[in-house]
């Protein structure tokens, strides 16, 4: 099989901007909408998603040649679900207030199918090692737009950032508003896009020049 | 033969017999209800004395869920007919739990009818009805709880994909609905193993969807070639496990968690189609170049977010 990665520093790259779970692959968009509202909200989803990718990239890349072919999607979701219920009963210990403001997001981290998708495209053809560096890079990736989301959203909403006061005004105090989470990252794509565009016209233009 | 009638028939005597033992004071009480947000109201039968019936200290109300925590009252009023009882309460009252009024003394024209305890509802269906239309509508899963969004936008590019998606989920929904309230509430509560929840949801969620795969494979090729795709789609949907999660946290009975589960996934059905037209015709409007794609259909939802924002904090019934 021909390798798909160079480095391990390649994978990380890869998981934070090239394929960024929120805005390039647009997966696991329910979050981003729902509860990016704050900057720590943004970060501590960020870290419990980081530790069911690595967990379950991990399992799933020991456990490869033992799951039968045919029934591997319900494996990989149960496995999945292990993981989300440790760090569930562990947020819920030591974090009781930020955890009762996520509400069930925690335990719905099963279905995000950014992890399901890592782990049928990634961890069930590589090596362990590859494996946890490539959840690691698509859960930094995953906690990088979340926490751009929640600065964003927090800054202009409320002008506060984890909490604290920044800015003396609220400049659009619509981005506080929870629909405004659509809002929010379709602008987001648009820059994304835009940005793009700039780059292609700059080789563009260098190559014909 | 001759049995089952005499039994029956002391059953009977003993009921009509025993009934005014309790309820001599209760059948006294014509009509109860909630009245605007915070009232409750009473009709008796005949009118009855005044100044017992405005003692506030002669009332003790509570919700049915805790029989300790009394309901404090701001004002009791009697209509001039002495029959029409209106009791205000301090704060907001929770319809959709029942509440109980104990009345300690009734006096009618003169006689002591006694103590009387009566149940303030709504009506079943109505509230039924109201779990139904708010899953739908009021708390629609898509576009005020923000879930099942990665399925919603890859499937809503043409109707037929949308309508599709939309049947297949319903029928997974109420099916895994029902079977994972039914080992929660048989299985898991008695064994006290509710932190195994989330494990044993999405497991039947798979199963079920799994077996549907191959099942639907064998028996009939055409159903599976126009929604076999879509299955695998219903894992990777958040509100396939919200919906069981949200089941136990409202402690639901099988038919309301039925009811809701339907709700739920009518709802989704609901946003998909909406959609799945605007983006349909999203395709003839020009839009700018960096908008293009999802970025629009993002703006699209959010829109569509502050229209459903309208039935926010509506009771129907």
């Amino acid at each position: 099989m021909p390798k798909r990665y160079k480095s391990y520093s390649e994978l990380i790259l890869n998981g934070l901007f090239k394929e960024n779970p929120i805005f390039r692959l647009a997966l696991s968009m329910c979050p981003a909408v729902g509860i990016s509202t704050t900057l720590m909200n943004g970060f501590l989803l960020g870290i419990a998603v980081l530790f069911v990718q690595v967990a379950s990239s991990f399992t799933v890349s020991v456990l490869k040649n033992f799951i039968h072919p045919k029934i591997r999607i319900p494996t990989y979701t149960l496995v999945i679900a292990t993981w989300v219920t440790v760090i569930d009963l562990t947020l819920s210990a030591f974090f009781p207030t930020a955890y009762k403001a996520m509400g069930i997001f925690i335990r719905l981290i099963v279905t995000f199918s950014i992890i399901l998708m890592r782990l049928e495209v990634f961890a069930a053809r590589e090596p362990v090692l590859p494996s946890v560096v490539d959840g690691f890079g698509m859960g930094l990736g995953f906690m990088f737009g979340m926490m751009t989301l929640g600065f964003i959203r927090e800054l202009l909403g409320a002008g506060q950032l984890f909490g604290h006061q920044v800015l003396p005004v609220k400049p659009l105090l619509f981005f506080i508003l929870p629909v405004a989470g659509f809002f929010c990252v379709g602008f987001m794509m648009a820059v994304f896009n835009y940005v793009e565009y700039l780059f292609k016209k700059a080789r563009e233009k260098r190559i014909k020049g | 033969m001759k049995r089952i009638i005499v039994i029956f028939g002391v059953i009977l005597s003993l009921l009509i017999f025993s009934t005014p033992l309790y309820a001599s004071a209760n059948r006294f009480i014509v009509k109860s209800s909630f009245y605007q947000k915070d009232k409750i109201r009473i009709v008796f039968a005949a009118p009855v004395d005044r100044k017992l019936a405005e003692d506030r200290s002669n009332y003790y109300v509570y919700e049915r869920t805790d029989p300790d925590i009394p309901l404090p009252i701001k004002d009791i009023s009697l209509s001039k007919d002495g029959r029409v009882l209106t009791i205000t309460f301090k704060e907001e009252l929770n319809q959709h739990s029942p509440h109980i009024v104990v009345i300690k003394k009734i006096v009618s024209a003169g006689r002591n009818l006694g103590i009387a305890s009566i149940m303030v509802r709504k009506s079943y269906a109505g509230f039924l009805m109201s779990i139904l239309i708010g899953a739908m509508l009021v708390h629609n899963f898509v576009f005020t709880k923000y879930l099942g969004l990665c399925v919603f936008f890859g499937t809503t590019r043409r109707k037929a994909t949308a309508i599709g998606m939309g049947i297949t989920f319903t029928i997974v929904m109420v099916c895994s609905a029902m079977i994972s309230w039914f080992l929660y509430n048989y299985v898991l509560k008695p064994l006290n193993l509710q932190f195994f929840q989330v494990v044993m949801f999405i497991g039947i969620v798979s199963l079920i969807v799994q077996a549907v795969d191959i099942i639907l494979r064998k028996i009939n090729p055409y159903l599976f070639k126009a929604f076999g795709i879509y299955l695998m789609l219903v894992l990777a949907n958040c509100v396939i496990l919200a919906v069981p999660l949200l089941i136990v946290v409202n402690g639901y009975n099988g038919i309301e968690a039925f009811v809701f589960s339907l709700g739920a996934g009518l709802g989704y059905f609901l946003a998909l189609f909406l959609m799945s037209s605007v983006r349909e015709k999203l395709e003839l409007a020009n839009v700018p170049p960096s908008y293009q794609g999802l970025s629009i259909a993002f703006i699209t939802a959010g829109l569509f977010g502050l229209a459903f924002m309208g039935f926010s904090g509506m009771s129907i019934f």
